[in-house]
């Protein structure tokens, strides 16, 4: 058993603030990603929860033990470094039992949990070589055998698929996906990459500037943004971000921009009133249909560009001051200049309070 | 002043008031401070100091100036650095350009040429002893040429002008490796970009080194120049091997002063002398380099 | 672009030949039998080699004792500086900390005013200590000098080694010093013996200490000096112990090939 707890958290450098104030559950088994841009405080994160960092305030509580004092090697977790950090004057097999032998495990034991560590990642034929002999990937599947066959409580990975090309990148996040169902360990993932932590995480941290900005599975995070900026971050391209006016029309929430009225679903209520009726509506580019003719709910818009993206296109759309993107279907067909329509699907709208960017739509 | 060295890794451990490093390099310091700081100290204090009484006096300095050796000591401390330096340091930097161009071979070349940094003073002057000798390899190199029927005498006090050179030859001969190799690893910093982007528009090879590369390679030459002309006053061996006394130098008046007339005080005072004379000229070379520096710039 | 080819070849060949012919030279004279080196005319290539010369300087009084002394005072003169400087070239490699730029200022400056100002003080000094003609007080003058050079090489080589090598040795179950003793030393060790290597050559050359310091116990250096200055020595004893004092830094520019450029490679701005 092997639950994380982290309370308040805080790390500084000099002036400069890594962690502010964090704190996060993470349940036994679960893989959680720790998502941000670079600088967040995502690696200082990661190193203060294996004990490499000293924290300026806050507890790492691991399977119930505070271990908040304790150092790396006493923690019950293993770590995947960025560069892989795979010791360059021992063979592969000495790399791979390092962690056994530093816990007196016995020889036969040593080889035997190598064994079983290098079928999991295909690379016992590299026994005997250095990691100088290696490629890249391989070398990656050391620094993750090392790890497991620790069977920490936690294992922690810092970007290790950042130094891979990307086809090997695919590849290796399907394997790292396989290996975590195999080997059960609460494992927490650091990446910048987003399509990485909705394709890995059972729930991801989105983490801004030393603070975590939302907590939530993959598809709430990609769904219902907490704010701005989370909208922003994630999808390629990410979420449309245009300014409206909130009204309640015949009882119903209704958006108005540019002649347009929008109304939503009678089921969505606004959890805390903007503060002029100003509010930055937020629509994901494969939820707006474009219509050739005018209708009320439909805002108008002049074409861009088209571009096509294999299996979508592109469609860049000028709407007032704005610049919204659409998915549109591979068939469709629009000249630069043309006057069409977009028509926003009301339950996939996202609002956001004009000033703090924080979502205020259930 | 920098060590080039990498950038420091981000890993670096890290903490709150972290007294670890601290505590490494006080081995380093205290020992400096005993045996470097300590003994300079001393040095001027002996030299300020009478022998006899210990009373505070400048008769050293008095017994140093009065020297018959102490004027053409330091006028041929002088005149060797001043034709020496200048010479070491344009052979190092053909070498290091040489080396920099990476024609094949160019590591072989590097470790030849920097043979001499492994070869003390001494060796390199009986090195050279075996040369310059009257029944030496020059004369038999002149007599096989059919340029000399008897062996020429170099090494006498008759030719000073010939015991100079020969000096000169030997020290350039074993210090241009130390500055070739500080102008190799400045040379090393400067990006390829630099040349790359001196010939896109139009610079040739001499244009490109001229205007380029030697500018960029200013605090390397500084600094050869700096540690080659303090050491030049350290200059003792070959000049004790190649001469005897008749090419009076400072460090080796220092030598025959504390050894032969067993006068540690009038030593002191040639040391004293030897560092004042030193950091005036790095400040010197600081100094107008600096100046330089603003002018350019202002 | 062959023509600079065959500027860059010209130039090469004549810069080899000045700094490999004396080199040459020196080795000719100490294996040529005694008479042609006194004879005129004087033969270049001896019509036999002998080892007479070189055992007539080994013979000679004081000699053997005294390669023994340089070897003692080189190795103590090793085990003084790593001690004192590893740390320091440690600490420059792996901390930032306040004063960092200070001590590297401070351990440049002693590459500036080496042996020559602090040997006579130090003789003074040392007399009073119970240093004075003894081994150990040299080898810590040639530790002094040695300090810059020292901690500059393994500063360098612990920049060279990730420190998250460290760090993933301790979370798989190493304590700090464990980790550094089964990872990173045994990575560092060509550097260091580099390093070794190096204080041996400095202190194998060093005269004007040895020389300022000793009475008696002579080294290498202390002793030709002293004989050429005070006995006159002969000209062959000369030839004989400067190609025997040349032997060692052949062999070690080979050896530390790889660090020429860190020990010198220093910038003044
Ligand atoms: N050793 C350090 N010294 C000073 N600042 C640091 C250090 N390590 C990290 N930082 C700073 O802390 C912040 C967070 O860094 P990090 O956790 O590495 O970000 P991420 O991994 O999310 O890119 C950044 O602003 C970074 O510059
Ligand atoms: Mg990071």
């Amino acid at each position: 058993m092997a639950e994380i707890t982290l309370q308040h958290l805080r790390k500084t450098y000099g002036k400069v603030v890594a962690i502010k104030d964090l704190s996060l559950d993470i349940k036994d088994g679960e893989f959680l990603v720790l998502l941000g841009p670079s600088g967040c405080g995502k690696t200082t994160t990661l190193r203060a929860l294996a004990g490499l960092e000293m924290l300026d305030r806050g507890r790492v509580i691991i399977g119930g033990h505070d271990v908040t004092a304790l150092p790396p090697g006493k923690r019950g977790i293993a770590m995947v470094f960025q560069s892989y950090a795979v010791f360059p004057h021992m063979r592969v097999y000495d790399n791979i039992v390092f962690g056994l032998r530093m816990r007196g495990v016995s020889p036969g034991e040593q080889r035997k949990r190598a064994e079983e560590g290098a079928e999991l990642l295909q690379i016992a034929s590299l026994f005997d070589r250095y990691p100088a002999q290696l490629s890249g990937g391989q070398r990656q599947r050391v620094a993750v055998a090392r790890a497991i066959v620790m069977q920490p409580d936690v294992l922690l990975m810092d970007e290790p698929l950042s130094n891979l090309d990307a086809l090997l990148r695919l590849h290796m996040r399907a394997e790292l996906k396989r290996i975590h169902r195999e080997v059960r360990s609460t494992t927490v993932y650091v990446t910048h990459d987003q399509v990485e932590a909705l394709s890995l995480g059972d729930r991801i941290a989105v983490m801004l500037e030393g603070e975590i900005v939302q907590c939530d599975t993959p598809a709430r995070i990609y769904n219902a943004p907490a704010n701005r900026f989370v909208g922003s971050f994630i999808g390629s391209p990410p979420m449309n971000f245009l300014s409206g006016t909130l009204r309640t029309v015949d009882g119903r929430l209704t958006i108005e921009r540019d002649g347009a009225r929008i109304p939503l679903p009678p089921a969505r209520k606004v959890t805390a009133a903007p503060a002029d009726g100003t509010v930055l509506v937020g629509i994901r580019p494969e939820h707006i249909e474009v219509t050739a003719a005018p209708a009320p709910e439909a805002l108008p818009g002049r074409v861009v560009v088209l571009e096509p993206i294999g299996a979508q296109q592109l469609l860049t759309v000028r709407v007032g001051d704005d610049i919204v993107k659409v998915s549109t279907p591979p068939e469709f067909q629009a000249d630069a200049g043309q006057q069409i329509w977009l028509r926003f699907n009301p339950d996939r709208i996202r609002l956001m309070d004009a000033q703090t960017g924080a979502a205020i739509l259930s | 002043m920098v060590v080039a060295d990498a950038e420091l890794p981000q890993v670096a451990p890290r903490g709150r008031v972290d007294w670890t490093p601290y505590l490494l390099v006080l081995p380093t310091l205290a020992f400096l401070g005993v045996f470097f700081v300590y003994p300079m100290a001393q040095a001027i204090w002996l030299s300020l100091t009478d022998q006899q009484s210990g009373a505070l006096s400048l008769t050293n300095f008095r017994r140093m100036g009065g020297d018959l050796y102490f004027i053409p000591a330091i006028r041929y401390s002088i005149l060797i650095m001043a034709i020496a330096v200048p010479l070491q340091v344009a052979l190092g930097l053909v070498i290091a350009l040489l080396v920099n161009s990476r024609f094949r071979g160019h590591s072989a070349f590097l470790y030849l040429t920097a043979i001499p940094i492994g070869i003390s003073d001494l060796a390199a002057g009986l090195i050279w002893l075996s040369i310059f000798t009257e029944r030496g390899y020059l004369n038999a190199f002149l007599d096989a040429a059919g340029l000399a029927a008897q062996p020429i005498t170099f090494l006498t006090y008759e030719h000073t002008s010939w015991l100079i050179g020969a000096i000169v030859v030997t020290e350039v001969w074993r210090a241009t490796a130390i500055v070739m190799l500080i102008l190799l690893s400045g040379l090393q910093l400067i990006a390829k970009d630099y040349h790359d982007t001196a010939s896109i528009f139009g610079a040739g090879r001499w244009q490109t080194l001229r205007h380029v590369t030697l500018p960029l390679l200013r605090p390397s030459l500084q600094t050869a120049l700096i540690i080659r002309t303090i050491l030049a006053f350290q200059l003792f061996a070959t000049v004790v091997a190649l001469a005897g006394r008749q090419i009076p130098v400072l460090a080796g008046e220092a030598y025959f002063w504390y050894s032969l007339y067993r006068s540690p005080n009038v030593a002191s005072a040639y040391a004293a002398l030897i560092l004042v004379l030193s950091a005036a000229i790095t400040f010197g070379y600081l100094r107008l380099l600096r100046q330089r520096e603003l002018e350019m710039t202002a | 672009m062959t023509l600079r080819r065959l500027g860059i070849y010209s130039a090469v060949v004549v810069i080899s030949a000045w700094v490999a012919l004396p080199l040459v030279l020196i080795t000719l004279a100490a294996f040529s039998p005694r008479e042609i080196l006194y004879a005129w005319p004087r033969r270049i290539w001896p019509e036999r080699f002998t080892l007479d010369t070189m055992l007539f300087f080994v013979r000679s009084a004081g000699v053997l004792q005294s390669v023994v002394n340089s070897l003692i005072v080189a190795v103590l003169t090793i085990v003084l500086a790593f001690l004192i400087s590893a740390p320091t070239g440690y600490a420059l490699a792996r901390y930032r900390f306040r004063g960092r730029d200070a001590v590297q200022l401070a351990i440049l400056a002693t590459k500036m005013f080496p042996a020559t100002v602090l040997s006579i003080p130090l003789a003074v000094a040392f007399i009073r200590w119970g240093l004075y003609d003894r081994l150990i007080g040299v080898a810590i003058v040639h530790a002094t000098l040695s300090i810059p050079f020292v901690t500059v090489i393994v500063s360098s080589v612990f920049v060279g080694i990730s420190y998250e090598l460290e760090e993933a040795a301790m979370t798989l179950g190493s304590s700090r010093l464990q980790a550094f003793l089964r990872v990173t030393i045994p990575m560092a060790l060509p550097g260091l013996a580099a390093a070794a290597i190096f204080t041996f050559v400095l202190s194998w050359n060093e005269v004007f200490a040895a020389t300022i310091l000793t009475l008696n116990n002579r080294t290498l250096p202390a002793l030709i000096i002293n004989s050429v200055v005070a006995a006159g020595a002969p000209l062959h004893y000369r030839f004989a112990g400067g190609f025997f004092m040349v032997l060692p830094a052949l062999i070690i520019i080979l050896l530390i090939r790889r660090y020429l450029l860190t020990l010198w490679g220093v910038t003044v701005r």
